[in-house]
């Protein structure tokens, strides 16, 4: 299938910025009380969960895009593994999901069935069904799922609640929002986006399984508001974060890519967001931009107690998952976050 | 002058643009570019700030905004008693709205106005901005004998403003030799939220 899509500012950095998105929700009416809702809009979780027994509680959640490849599969495939993620990062699993697509009538439908089987297939491996879906004719295509999931309500993982002293442990590398962005300029090698590719069709559902064995205190997955974005959420203004600059997994190209000025309106965002809150020790302008750097489909960053933190990752590292200790968790400090050498 | 018009173009594509033109140009070149978002711009500064050019910009209204580059003179230290490029500077904003200084004949307004602009450059304390109006844009345009002085303002920091209306009046505007084109919107901004404002 050679049909190309068009690609405009697609993935997770056609998300609205966090600034703009706070103020807004501010605003709005509480939801009525309902003791079962435990996670609902006053968390700034991506998935809402509901108890339905005291076993068993669902977890809801959406995502859909733009494109940020041209290739209408992959964009279908990195798409759902986006969407499925915020299921794993509160410790569910995936059951069923939903189809949500934008699609301009007139163009070749052939490009829709490659989207949707890159869908399909990314369900599949994660062992649930693809149940229906709603189509609107636009005039961009936009693709997403609304997904469900199960969790116990005992261990549903927040992505607010980290502990002084924690151990910050980030899976998959750093990066896709910039790689995908010179790619659209023509300038990416084929090597360093295939890599990227790679890691945006990964599921989180392995490392969000392996870390079921451990006492996680804290987890969240990295989308678009990047690294830090994701990170000052889970500090929740209670606490600060010391981070290791060169822990920080970075994919191949990233930072020759973010020297090269492939930056978005996104990362910006997140930079001006974050501007009072980060403090940067040392560290070149490349790793900056990649710590704002909107993620589509990024890895899980989980907050675990410092005592379980090496074996937890070196189990993740021996089952196949990218992954590292990158900071820590302590007391509130001026900053929220302190990036160091 | 190299003018880009990145109006409509999403980020990095005005940033790629601009850094593109300013690999192909000299020092001391300007390279003047329309964006319509204020992310574009700061997105512009950072390119600037890693590859040490000189920065300046202005808000034509909400969805058009003119950033001005230009590839800087590297000023060879001298023996010079203290660095020049640190010098401090103050909140204050000097409004400049005649070419002339003071009332009276013009050759002495116009000779005394030469000294002043001389004497900002030479002075301890730089202002923040230098605003110039009316019959003033003719000291930012080619007919001035101060340009020297102000791009070296500019150079150091110091942001150098002509109002637009002001110089297409003058039918000036193809000739402006140093700073960025202002109006009367970025002008009461800069007087109002300015510590101090000195019109000479």
């Amino acid at each position: 299938m050679s049909e190309k899509i068009f690609c405009s500012n697609g993935g997770c950095t056609a998300k609205l910025g966090a600034g703009v998105l706070s103020h807004i929700l501010s605003k709005l009416e509480k939801n009525i009380n309902d003791e079962n809702l435990l996670v609902g809009y006053d968390n700034k979780d991506d998935g809402a969960v509901y108890k339905i027994t005291d076993d068993i509680a669902i977890i809801q959640t959406l995502d859909f895009f733009p494109p940020m490849v041209d290739d209408p599969y992959l964009f279908g495939k990195i798409t759902a593994t986006n969407a499925l993620s915020d299921i794993y990062a509160m410790g569910g699993e995936v059951k069923t999901a939903l189809n949500i697509v934008c699609f301009p009538e007139k163009m070749d439908l052939n490009v829709l069935g490659e989207i949707l089987k890159g869908g399909m297939e990314t369900v599949k491996q994660a062992n649930a069904s693809l149940v229906g879906g709603h189509s609107i004719n636009d005039s961009d295509i936009k693709y997403g799922l609304s997904v469900t999931g199960i969790v116990n309500p005992k261990y549903i993982y927040k992505n607010n609640t980290c502990k002084e002293n924690d151990v910050l442990v980030l899976t998959k590398k750093l990066g896709v929002g910039i790689i995908c962005t010179a790619k659209k300029m023509g300038e990416a090698s084929k090597i360093d986006f295939d890599n990227a590719v790679m890691s945006m069709t990964t599921l989180n559902k392995k490392a969000c399984e392996i870390s079921k064995k451990y006492k996680i205190n804290a987890c969240t997955d990295i989308t678009g508001f990047g690294f830090l974005g994701h990170l000052n959420e889970m500090l929740d203004e209670k606490f600060s974060a010391k981070i290791y600059a060169q822990n920080i997994p970075v994919l191949s190209g990233a930072k020759k890519y973010a020297d090269e000025f492939f930056i978005t309106s996104a990362g910006q965002k997140n930079r001006n967001y974050l501007k009072d809150k980060v403090l940067f020790k040392n560290i070149d302008f490349a790793l900056e931009e990649i710590l704002f750097d909107p993620q589509t489909a990024g890895g899980l960053l989980f907050s675990i107690n410092e005592n379980d933190a090496d074996e937890f990752v070196n189990n993740l590292k021996n089952e196949g998952v990218d992954a590292q200790i990158i900071g820590k968790v302590i007391k509130k400090q001026n900053y929220s976050i302190m990036v160091e050498e | 002058m190299i003018k880009i018009n990145a109006l409509g173009d999403v980020c990095p594509i005005p940033i790629i643009k601009a850094k593109k033109a300013l690999e192909q140009m000299g020092d001391g070149e300007k390279l003047a570019i329309l964006v319509d978002n204020i992310i574009a711009v700061e997105n512009l500064q950072k390119l600037c700030k890693q590859k040490n050019y000189n920065f300046s910009y202005s808000k034509i209204n909400d969805e058009e905004f003119e950033v001005i580059i230009s590839k800087g003179i590297i000023c060879e230290k001298t023996d010079e008693t203290y660095d020049t490029s640190k010098k401090p500077k103050e909140d204050a904003v000097i409004l400049i709205t005649s070419k002339y200084l003071g009332e009276g004949e013009e050759e002495l307004g116009q000779a005394l106005m030469k000294n002043f602009i001389y004497s900002i450059r030479e002075n301890d304390v730089w202002p923040s901005t230098v605003i110039f109006y009316n019959s003033g844009v003719f000291i930012t345009s080619k007919q001035s004998q101060m340009i020297d002085d102000l791009i070296y303002l500019e150079q150091n920091g110091v942001e150098i403003l002509s109002c637009g209306a002001c110089l297409d009046y003058y039918n000036l505007k193809e000739s402006l030799k140093v700073g960025s084109i202002t109006n009367m919107y970025t002008i009461t901004e800069k007087l109002l939220s300015s510590k101090k404002v000195i019109k000479p």
